[in-house]
């Protein structure tokens, strides 16, 4: 084991971890984002529409993000779609992303007691009033755990993006393994990075849970 | 343009090369299973080394990317003196993964079993481990199953990780034909194609499964 590497290359790997962060914020806000449009689309939409969102919902879930992303990023060009590498990543993180969030807020929504929406509507709500007071804050709060573990286990899906060259951690740490021939302490170094980072996020999101919970316990 | 024929030949190589993806997705879920059982019966277990050994394993497998493990595993084996072939450090490391996972399954098939049947169990004289293979186990197969068979979904899609380990398989497949005919977007959707398949089919036969064993 040598540890001196890292005086050298230490600053390379937190600009690493600065991109992985980034894809990993963007991707989550993005896709949790189209995931919400998505999940509101099969509420309300007619029929047809919703048939083509459930194929789009099947077709990302039932291929690995890593054909998507080559799919993506050397396919798009064929047809126009000429992206860089980071761009191109968080739009591959995005659409990954999008169907696992919908099916998450949709299952959030349907634990919307059905009572709350009738009682909404007889006192004459509008449509968009009631999603907008009734059914998201009540369906995010119970969405929120699983929003919380799915946003986990993207963090792990960055490293993927290394493979189409965006300059994450896991790319910083392949170089620099490269150059110096120190595999194991180079892979050692990232999965405690990434062990510390999933465990943060997650203990800030338990803090999270139980703060939105609170007046589900403080009755006395 | 959209090449017809180049995206229709791709089959034939790819889905010969599903072979590696349903192996190392395969012996990666019973390799899983098996580890998943100990680390289970670890985590359950009323010594608190074990407990706190349980705990780590989990954390730390299910806090790392499979990739970083996939890396980790194929480098460090050598570094100990174990020296054996790509394929073997890819099933080891899914599996292993698989198992952190496959754990947390069956502790919550477990914790949802009703208490009062352990404790009817043992009212009527049942030995500890009469009650474990006739009550509590049989019960949290059955109910695991569906959340099993979508841990397998998972693990054919991140057997496409294993690719970067130089196996053969679908997606290292066609990172090869893309290569020869220069026509990725067609290898990369008759591939997207290929694992399509494989998953409705896993996902039909979960389905099946749930509908025949419903308790």
């Amino acid at each position: 084991m040598e540890w001196q590497i890292f005086e050298q290359y230490g600053p390379m790997l937190l600009r690493g971890f600065g991109v992985t962060v980034l894809c990993w914020l963007l991707g989550t806000v993005f896709s949790m984002a189209l995931g919400l449009v998505i999940a509101l689309i099969q509420r309300y939409a007619p029929a047809p529409l919703r048939w083509l969102i459930q194929i789009y919902i099947e077709i990302i879930r039932g291929t690995p993000f890593l054909v998507q992303l080559f799919v993506l990023y050397y396919g798009g060009p064929l047809i126009g779609l000429r992206l860089d590498a980071l761009p191109a990543g968080i739009l591959g993180l995005t659409v990954y992303g999008s169907p696992y969030f919908a099916e998450i807020f949709r299952s959030g929504f349907r634990a919307v007691p059905l009572g709350q929406i009738e009682a909404a509507r007889a006192i004459g709500m509008s449509e968009p009033t009631i999603i907008r007071r009734i059914l998201l804050p009540l369906g995010l709060v119970s969405a929120l755990p699983a929003l919380i573990n799915f946003s986990i286990i993207l963090t792990k899906e960055t490293v993927i993006l290394s493979i189409i060259t965006v300059p994450e951690l896991m790319y910083q740490v392949n170089r620099m393994s490269t150059e110096t021939f120190r595999y194991l302490e180079a892979n050692l170094v990232l999965a405690l990075f990434f062990w510390l980072l999933v465990e943060t996020i997650s203990r800030v999101g338990r803090r999270l849970e139980s703060r939105v919970t609170r007046h589900l316990l403080e009755r006395p | 343009m959209f090449s017809v024929s180049t995206f229709l030949d791709s089959f034939a190589p790819l889905a010969m090369a599903a072979r590696y993806t349903l192996l190392v997705s395969g012996l990666g879920i019973a390799l899983g299973l098996v580890i998943g059982a100990l680390i289970c019966a670890a985590r359950m277990s009323s010594n608190p080394v074990l407990r706190g050994f349980g705990g780590l394993w989990v954390s730390f497998l299910r806090g790392v990317p499979l990739l970083v493990q996939l890396l980790l595993m194929y480098y460090l084996l050598p570094v100990i003196g174990v020296n054996v072939p790509a394929i073997a450090a890819a099933v080891i490391s899914v599996g292993i993964c698989a198992s952190a996972y496959i754990s947390e399954i069956w502790r919550g098939a477990i914790a949802a079993l009703p208490k009062g049947q352990t404790e009817a169990a043992q009212a009527i004289g049942m030995a500890p481990t009469t009650v474990w293979t006739r009550v509590i186990l049989p019960q949290a197969v059955v109910m695991s199953l569906p959340a099993l068979v979508n841990e397998l979904i998972l693990l054919v899609k991140a057997s496409s990780l294993v690719s970067i380990v130089g196996i053969m398989e679908i997606t290292r497949a066609s990172q090869a034909q893309a290569a020869t005919t220069f026509r990725p977007m067609e290898v990369y959707l008759a591939a997207a194609c290929i694992y399509l398949a494989i998953n409705l089919t896993l996902a039909a036969i979960g389905r099946y499964l749930e509908n025949r064993m419903a308790v």
